[in-house]
This record gives structure tokens, C-alpha cells and sequence, in this order.
């Protein structure tokens, strides 16, 4: 009879893990180790642009009801999770968002006015200025995690000290794609950031319908790369976790999920109604842990803000959404003849026959 | 001039790109060491280095993102699906992504792919390894479709479609990998893709094809001789763009035509080549154009495949149909 050789236990086990903050909902450091080293401007510079991302996004809501905008996803609670994690790259590191990351890229570079102007359904909204390093968003649920992990590879192949970040929601970490292109990023050591925006929600079906994993973080360790879980209202803690991932990727360290901990206020896109799924107790509970509110008190704390600060910028925010979507309105329409040419680098002939219908 | 079967001449083109561009890559499931399951690829892992000819793992969605997302940034990859049926789970990242990326962007990026796969019947392969799908990419706007039928065309399209900064859905007939050899130069040339080939010249009847049919219509087109009917074969070589400039040049000749194609009969590529036939050459014909077609059924199981493809005598009869008119 065979001797049984070990005790050890056969069973995969895992564990709850905590998610990193920063400030506590007070705006005090609560985990000066993990304090991201950010100057005074820096941290100036931050709070600025949630201010103006938040509001950006209530313009863009009336926008939308205006007929101004088209397709939009709103932001507001995530401008910690959306704000934090760009800042922390560099210019050269590579962006491929979702349909939500629209701050993301504007604050990559991608201009304001090209964002609307992707929104209102015109090409020119897609076209990335050379020196601006990111894809137009996906439609696709999980489709850019797979651009990102080509781009990345890209950047490897080449020896280049850049890191691609990709975005997707809890819904999304449920996509085929999601698992390839981690399993992919863990096969060949890639420096690529997936960041999940774990808003509660995918459209309607809560993160408790979406999946039985422990936490989206948990999902990085069948695929072999890091997994880290952050509380997503509390930008220092979003950018030090980024910084540290993006750092591993530039030193040939592999890959990194990062799940964010995150709220969106607003309903998923300007067609549904919050009240037919979530509570207002839900809603009362998260309110006080609003990014804006928690690291203005840090700031102000340190003499870096005040209420006047944000009225100020509000006005900003204002002036130049009003200037920019006054230039997207003023771009030329697109024709069907500049569309059919944008299908191929030279147009074929039969598609050159189908032009002159339009003509 | 080197003599060589269609898969040599794959080989040797992807070879030939593979030296002269640093930035033409392959990859796909099982390419590397062994050289694929068909060795299409044998040799090229060990000539270039596991940098640039690598397996991936077995995921063709993530193998076609990988491919867009280093082709917007600057390399040239030549992405392997196994077999054709593998290509619905990479269909998203072909046929919508790679394929709108240029529309997408208004320009400001493309995909500068090559999406190799095997496919075609007559081989008793496994359900799901044979298919026609060429329809399902033919529909999709933004991605050229080739299918080359010869070693001298398959080396000459390739290295078109690695050069082009579209994305191109390369289809290799299973069947002809190995049916025959023939002369292929060394070294690089190019077929243009979107022009076709007038294979058999003839005065009375158009047999239009593309991939292992076009052998089949060249024997067909022999057993007619026999009848005294000289039948044209056009061969198309690439599906999108489709050269109907020389299929209304034959026609015009000829005055009649059929189309022949492995895939089921219902909407498919001989569809759209017999909808622009009328378009543009409706006062030339004497009959009605006729396709010769698998039936509209799944690809089936081996016991019936022979009976289920194109023959000689059905293209015969068709031929026969048309004339009869
Ligand atoms: C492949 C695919 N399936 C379905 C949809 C429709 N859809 C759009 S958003 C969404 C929910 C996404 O939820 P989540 O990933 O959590 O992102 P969130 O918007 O909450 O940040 C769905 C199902 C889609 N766009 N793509």
C-alpha cells in the first residue's frame, strides 16, 4: 500500500485582502508609508484636476441632454481612480481606455475639444495627435486589454522604459479578453497596467451578480502577475499604487492588476435610472468617501486650499468646456466620401464607385 | 528559379519579410520550434531568433489584440489562427478592431496585419478545421481577403499583404499545401493584391474561382474541351478588393459565366460576384449566372466531404445549364 507523503493542504487557498489608502475619510494620512512623494504644486495640480474633470462632467451631462454631446459616460467618483492613475505615468506611457476614460486621455493630452468631438460621432475625435500617447476608447468591453498588451509587448521588443495602462470596469474583468491578455502579460513579463474600476456596477448587475471571485484583485494570481486591490476614492493611494506597478514594468518586473475601489454617482450612461437599482442608504454610505471632499481637507489642511480654490477653478472648468465644444461644433461634418477613403491607406476601386453615389 | 509546393512558397515569403523588414514579426500557437502544425513556418524560429518568431499561449482573441495593439505601434506582425475555425474567437479583434482601426482613428493609426489561416476541404480533417469563412471577413469593411492557388501567387500575394498597412485575411487552402510544385523565383516579388488571373483562356463560357476551385474549374474546363466548349477559368486570387474589371472583360468575351466555391451557397462571395456581374455587365449576358456551391448545411463530417464539395461535374453541369439556356 502507498504511503501518503505529505499533509500539505491540496486545496488553492486564497484570502480577503484590504485595500490600500492614504487618507483616512478626514483627509489625515493614515499610511505615511505609502505617501506618494508629490510636491506642494503637484498636489496642487491634482486637486485642480478633479475639480475641473468634476466639473466638466456635470457640463457634459447637460451637454448630452442638450443634444450637444452624444454617447457619454459619466465620472463623477472616479476621478480619484481616473485622475490618480494618469498622473502617475509618464507622457510616453501608453493609454488604451474604455468608453468612460475619457479624463484620462484629455489629461494625457488628448485635446478636450477631440473628445467631444469622438462623443459627437465625428473621426477627428480619433485622431490622436503624434505626441499624444493613447488609443480612442473601446467600445468593446475588454478589447483595449489585449491593445494594451500588444503595445506593451511592443514597447519590450524595442527596450523601451515605457509602460501601456489599459482601464476596464468590474463587467469587464469578466470578459474572455480580460483573462487572455493578463495570461498573456504573465507569459511573457510585460509592462502592462490593468486597472479595474470597480464601481459596484455594470450597468445594473452589481459586483455581487458580476462574479464569486474574493476581489477583482484576486483574479491577477491564475494569471501569474501581481494583483493589488486600492481604495479608488483616495487618489494618493491610486497613485502610489500605479507609480509602483508602472515602476515594476519599466524594470522588466512584469505586469500588475490594480483594482480601484471606486463609486460613479451618476447612472451608468445618460439612459438609465439609479433609483431602479441601488439604495439611497448605498449612496449615503459612499458620499462622504467623494475624492474631492476627502483630499480637499487634506489640503486645506496643509494650506494648499480653499473653498475660493475650487470656485475658481469651477469657473475654468466652465469657461473652457463652453470654448472648447463651441471649436467641436465648428469642426467641418464628416462626408460619406471621407468616410469611405478612411477604410483603406488607397481606396479600391469599387469603394471609389460607391463614392460617387454620395456625390 | 527554385521549385516549390504552396507551403514552401508561404514559408519562403514570410522568410524573405522576415529579413527585410526588423519590424515583421509571427507569432501564434505553436509556430515557433516545430514550425506549426502544418510547418508552414519550419526553420523560421531557428533563422530569426524566438524575439521575432514566438508561440503564444492558446487565446486567438489576445493573439489578434496583440497583434493591433504592436501594429499601432510600428511593427508588422503575421498572425497565425491554427485553423479556420479557430478565427470566430478572434473574430473581434480582426474583423472590428484591427479592421476599423484606420476609420477609428480617422487615419491617425493602422493595422498593418497579416492573419494567416489554413482552411479548405477535401482533407478529412477535424469538424471546425475546414470551413470556407471567407464570407464572414468578405462582409466586414477594412480587411482585404486573399486566397491564393498557386506556390508562385501564395509567395507573390504574401509578401504584398505583409508590405500593405491594411490588415489582410491570408487564407491557405489545406489542400494545396503540398498538391503540387512549380516555379518560384528566389529571393522577393510581389502578385498585386486585387487582380485577378485569367488561368484557361476561352470563348464561350466564364468558370469564375478562387483557391483549390480554381483546379477543379481547369478540369472541368478539360473535360468540356472534350465537348468542344472552351471554357475561360478566372481565378481571383483576392476576394477583397475583387477585380471585376477582368470578370467583365471575359464576359464580354464569352457572354456567359458561372462562379464556383467550396463555402456554403447562400450569401456568400459568388453572391456578390454574380450582384456585380449584373451591375456591370447585365447587356453582356446570354443566361443567367449560376453558382456551384456547397450545400447550406455545416461543414459535414468526413464520410460525406467528397460528395458535399464542388466536383468536375457539377461545375460540367452548370457549365452545361448556361449553355442550354
Ligand atoms: C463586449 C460587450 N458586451 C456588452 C457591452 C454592453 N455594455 C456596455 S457597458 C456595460 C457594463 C460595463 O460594466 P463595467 O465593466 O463594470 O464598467 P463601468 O461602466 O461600470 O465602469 C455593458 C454590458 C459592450 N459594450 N461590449
Amino acid at each position: 500500500m502507498s504511503k501518503v507523503l505529505s499533509k500539505l493542504p491540496y486545496e488553492v487557498q486564497t484570502e480577503p485582502v484590504t485595500p490600500l489608502s492614504v487618507l483616512s475619510l478626514d483627509g489625515e494620512v493614515v499610511n505615511p508609508d505609502e505617501m506618494p512623494e508629490l510636491t506642494d504644486d503637484q498636489l496642487k495640480e491634482i486637486m485642480y484636476r478633479m475639480v475641473f474633470t468634476r466639473t466638466w462632467d456635470d457640463r457634459a451631462v447637460n451637454l448630452g441632454r442638450q443634444g450637444r454631446l452624444g454617447f457619454y459616460a459619466p465620472v463623477s467618483g472616479q476621478e480619484a481612480a481616473m485622475i490618480g492613475s494618469e498622473y502617475a505615468l509618464n507622457k510616453d506611457d501608453f493609454i488604451c481606455p474604455g468608453y468612460r476614460d475619457i479624463p484620462q486621455l484629455v489629461w494625457h493630452g488628448l485635446p478636450l475639444y477631440q473628445a467631444f468631438l469622438y462623443s459627437r460621432g465625428h473621426q477627428h475625435g480619433g485622431q490622436i495627435p503624434e505626441d499624444v500617447h493613447v488609443l480612442m476608447p473601446q467600445i468593446i468591453i475588454g478589447a483595449q486589454i489585449l491593445h494594451a498588451t500588444g503595445v506593451a509587448m511592443a514597447f519590450k521588443k524595442k527596450n523601451e522604459k515605457r509602460v501601456a495602462i489599459t482601464y476596464t470596469g468590474d463587467g469587464g474583468s469578466s470578459e474572455g479578453d480580460f483573462y487572455e491578455g493578463m495570461n498573456f502579460a504573465g507569459a511573457f513579463k510585460l509592462p502592462v497596467i490593468y486597472v479595474v474600476q470597480n464601481n459596484g456596477y455594470a450597468i445594473t448587475t452589481p459586483y455581487a451578480k458580476q462574479t464569486a471571485a474574493l476581489s477583482v484583485a484576486h483574479k491577477a494570481l491564475a494569471a501569474g502577475i501581481k494583483g493589488v486591490q486600492v481604495d479608488g476614492m483616495d487618489v494618493l493611494a491610486v497613485i502610489k499604487a500605479v507609480r509602483d506597478a508602472a515602476e515594476r514594468g519599466r524594470n522588466g518586473e512584469g505586469a500588475t492588476l490594480i483594482e480601484l475601489l471606486t463609486y460613479r454617482y451618476r447612472a451608468h450612461s445618460m439612459a438609465d435610472d439609479t433609483t431602479k437599482y441601488r439604495t439611497k442608504d448605498e449612496e449615503a454610505e459612499w458620499a462622504p468617501k467623494d475624492p474631492l471632499i476627502r483630499f480637499g481637507k487634506y489640503l486645506e489642511s496643509k494650506g494648499l486650499w480653499s473653498e475660493e480654490d475650487t470656485a475658481r477653478v469651477k469657473e475654468e472648468a466652465k469657461a473652457t468646456v463652453n470654448e472648447q465644444i463651441k471649436k467641436a461644433e465648428a469642426v467641418e461634418k464628416m462626408t460619406v466620401e471621407g468616410l469611405i477613403d478612411s477604410m483603406f491607406e488607397t481606396t479600391p476601386q469599387h469603394l471609389e464607385e460607391q463614392k460617387a453615389d454620395f456625390q | 528559379m527554385a521549385q516549390m509546393n504552396m507551403k514552401e512558397a508561404i514559408r519562403d515569403a514570410m522568410r524573405v519579410e522576415l529579413k527585410r523588414d526588423t519590424n515583421v514579426l509571427l507569432f501564434g500557437e505553436d509556430v515557433g520550434k516545430v514550425g506549426g502544425v502544418f510547418r508552414a513556418t519550419e526553420g523560421l524560429q531557428a533563422e530569426f531568433g524566438e524575439d521575432r518568431v514566438f508561440d503564444t499561449p492558446l487565446a486567438e482573441s489576445a493573439i489578434g489584440g496583440l497583434a493591433v495593439g504592436m501594429g499601432i505601434q510600428g511593427f508588422r506582425p503575421i498572425a497565425e489562427i491554427q485553423f479556420v475555425g479557430f478565427i470566430y474567437e478572434a473574430m473581434d479583434q480582426m474583423f472590428i478592431q484591427a479592421a476599423r482601426m484606420r476609420y477609428r482613428s480617422g487615419g491617425r493609426y493602422n493595422s498593418p496585419i497579416v492573419f494567416r489561416t489554413p482552411f479548405g476541404g477535401g482533407v478529412k480533417a477535424a469538424e471546425l478545421h475546414t470551413d470556407s469563412l471567407e464570407g464572414l471577413a468578405v462582409q466586414t469593411p477594412g480587411i482585404k481577403v486573399v486566397i491564393p492557388s498557386n506556390p508562385y501567387d501564395a509567395k507573390g500575394l504574401l509578401i504584398s499583404a505583409i508590405r500593405d498597412n491594411d490588415p489582410v485575411f491570408f487564407m491557405e487552402h489545406l489542400n494545396l499545401y503540398h498538391a503540387f510544385r512549380a516555379e518560384v523565383p528566389e529571393g522577393e516579388y510581389t502578385v498585386e493584391i486585387g487582380k485577378a488571373n485569367v488561368v484557361r483562356e476561352g470563348s464561350d463560357v466564364t468558370i469564375i474561382a478562387y483557391g483549390l476551385m480554381v483546379h477543379t474549374a481547369v478540369k472541368a474546363a478539360d473535360e468540356l474541351e472534350k465537348q468542344g466548349i472552351k471554357a475561360e477559368v478566372i481565378d481571383l486570387r483576392s476576394l477583397v478588393p475583387l477585380d471585376i474589371d477582368t470578370i467583365v472583360a471575359s464576359i464580354q468575351k464569352t457572354n456567359r459565366a458561372i462562379v464556383v466555391q467550396e463555402a456554403q451557397k447562400t450569401s456568400g462571395v459568388a453572391a456578390e460576384v454574380i450582384a456585380q456581374i449584373n451591375e456591370k455587365a447585365i447587356l453582356h449576358l446570354e443566361a443567367p449566372v449560376l453558382r456551384v456551391a456547397g450545400p447550406d448545411t455545416v461543414y459535414p463530417f468526413a464520410q460525406v466531404e467528397d460528395a458535399w464539395l464542388p466536383s468536375v461535374a457539377r461545375i460540367s453541369a452548370a457549365v452545361q445549364k448556361v449553355l442550354d439556356f
